[in-house]
């Protein structure tokens, strides 16, 4: 009887040491740390791991967590392989939170890491990956105040003839000579919107010489606000030119939100009404080419300007004069030639030479295998 | 008083707005969405003024029996049949869920579908080769026509077999794409970036006032 228990020890010590022999131990993963997430607003930690070795037969990782004084839970899903980093951004801000990272086998054989310290989420004030863009912003606002106060002194600002521009008045007189209506289009843009605003600012400019030529000025709107900011900005336009009596209010009226809706409703205008002069500016998508092409088949000048640069094709193929991009913002410079307003323009060209010489300075260190400015760029979101 | 406070209201609001984009506190992200939700308030406010804008226009039209004023009677058709059942029963309702699917979709989709004729149009006139900028953008659009299409690597291997280019209609025509037409979009992108900043500066600043309703 001694010997068979004997015997029965010896092979379960052999058993045990053969599987031992052939299984692989898995390493605990190791430096684990929780640390609440730099720059955000306090709704996550982030966990972070050594990475394992490459034959450590560790096939994923598990993210297991313990609110202060409450039992482990697991979290998210299981991780690959690889992984030396998790976000976990299901924390409730205020509680402390310790973490266990388990590794586990293709055989799920598993281990566990030291349990962390406890750490909160807290949120920052100041997101310090956007130091390098603070700073860009700041140049550029000082470019424009210093451009702006130097115009104020009375220092004279070369401004570039704009094409589409220059042509403002001879489409307004074409229309006044043909006793035929202006038509005003600003697209579909919101008042919120930078090339509505500026596509109004124009109207003004417009609005004030229509009113000196007695020219019906027609402005169908898309939007109710833009409708009723549009009437007060062609309204103070008639009034600073001292022609209130011509100001009809009918003339500027809400045609629809639709954006198709409002495009056959345009169309509709230009070939009942025939308009000698078309205004097209502002923000556009696809029913720009309805319109500009529907305005060159009834012969009307047509001036178009937008920021939407995949419907710059659509008004430079079927307008007589277009706005490029950042001319739109330009418009009111070149029309009023407010000291203001071309300083502003100004310091705007230095911010693109700023940004040109970046891009040279780039391209050539990118050629010598130096990567700072591209990597500073990168880090920049 | 009535310029003073809107603007002291838009450059308040307006360094706000900025320093929320480099905060990810919860306080200042929780006041960004605040305020552009204030935006949603007007709206409504908004539009029953353009409503009757549309309303008087069009009883104007029909009063003055201007050509074609019977087209305004189908205006107050349409806005009386969905005002009639979408303000009662709702957006979901069966009859109105059927009118926008049977009568607005299939408009707006005869709307769209002109584009087509018009693009043939205006590329027509904009693809004749009268100056050298013009003969550039007709070879451009060849090239980027012919690409678009299964037809064009098939001609380009049988006619251009003796270039060491497979499939070179599709690969010039991604080329002229990802470099010159790229190139060219991201200047106006910047031109135009520079340009939304610099006007936001002059609203903030009160420089710029039209969307007060113009003047001083």
């Amino acid at each position: 009887m001694i010997k068979i228990i004997q015997c029965l020890a010896v092979c379960l010590v052999l058993c045990l040491s053969v599987s031992t022999g052939f299984s692989q131990v898995l390493p605990p993963p190791s430096n684990v740390t929780a640390m609440d997430t730099p720059n955000d607003d306090g709704s996550s930690i982030t966990i972070k791991w050594d990475a394992a070795p490459a034959d450590s037969g560790i096939s994923g990782y598990q993210i297991l967590r313990r609110l202060a004084g409450g039992g482990l839970e697991e979290v998210g899903e299981l991780l690959p392989a690889g992984t030396t980093t998790y976000v976990d951004s299901t924390i409730e801000t205020g509680n402390a939170y310790a973490y266990i990272v388990r590794a586990i086998s293709e055989t799920e054989a598993t281990v566990e890491s030291d349990e962390t310290a406890p750490v909160r989420g807290s949120g920052e004030w100041f997101h310090t990956g956007k130091i390098p863009l603070l700073v860009a912003m700041l140049l550029f606002f000082a470019a424009i105040f210093w451009n702006i106060f130097d115009a104020r002194s009375g220092k004279e600002i070369f401004i570039r003839r704009i094409p589409g521009l220059e042509a403002v008045d001879e489409a307004i007189g074409r229309a006044t000579e043909m006793g035929r209506s202006i038509l005003y289009i600003l697209g579909l843009g919101g008042v919120e919107g930078p090339s509505t605003i500026a596509g109004m600012t124009i109207l003004g400019q417009v609005a004030r010489r229509t009113a000196d030529y007695e020219t019906p000025l027609r402005v169908p709107c898309n939007d109710p606000i833009v409708l009723n900011v549009v009437r007060e900005i062609v309204k103070t336009s008639y009034l600073d030119e001292g022609r209130p009596d011509v100001y009809n209010e009918e003339n500027i009226f809400f045609l629809s939100s639709e954006q198709f809706a409002y495009a056959a409703g345009v169309d509709g205008m230009m070939i009942r009404e025939k308009p000698a002069a078309i205004f097209l500016q502002g923000s556009f998508a696809a029913e720009s080419l309805l319109m500009a092409e529907t305005g060159n088949s009834i012969g009307a000048i047509q001036i178009a300007g937008t920021d939407s640069e995949h419907q710059l094709p659509f008004f430079i193929a079927a307008c007589d004069y277009t706005l490029i991009g950042e001319e739109l913002y330009a418009a009111t410079a070149y029309l009023s030639r407010d000291p203001m307003f071309l300083g502003s323009l100004k310091g705007q060209d230095w911010g693109k030479v700023v940004i040109f010489a970046a891009i040279m300075l780039g391209v050539i260190l990118e050629l010598f295998g130096v990567n700072w400015i591209t990597s500073l760029v990168q880090r920049v979101r | 008083m009535r310029r003073q406070v809107p603007l002291v209201l838009c450059f308040l609001f307006g360094i706000t707005m900025v320093l929320t984009q480099f905060s990810p506190h919860s306080f200042s992200q929780k006041l960004y969405e605040e305020v552009i939700d204030w935006a949603l308030i007007i709206s409504p406010f908004a539009l029953i003024l353009a409503v009757i804008t549309l309303v008087q226009a069009h009883l104007t039209r029909i009063r003055r029996r201007v050509e074609h004023w019977q087209y305004s009677i189908l205006v107050f058709v349409g806005i009386l049949t969905m005002a009639g059942i979408g303000i009662p029963f709702g957006p979901k309702n069966t009859a109105f869920e059927w009118l926008y699917n049977n009568v607005q979709v299939p408009m707006d989709a005869t709307m769209f579908s002109l584009l087509a004729f018009f693009i043939a149009s205006a590329a027509y006139r904009a693809f004749r080769a009268r100056a050298f900028e013009a003969t550039l953008l007709l070879i451009s659009a060849m090239i980027v026509m012919v690409g678009n299409v299964p037809i064009g690597d098939y001609i380009w291997n049988g006619v251009m077999s003796w270039l060491p280019l497979e499939d070179g209609a599709s690969k010039t025509r991604q080329w002229i794409l990802d470099l010159p037409n790229l190139a060219a979009r991201r200047g106006i992108i910047l031109g135009v970036s520079l340009g939304v900043i610099s006007q936001s500066i002059r609203i903030i600043l009160g420089i710029e006032r039209s969307y007060l309703g113009g003047g001083d």
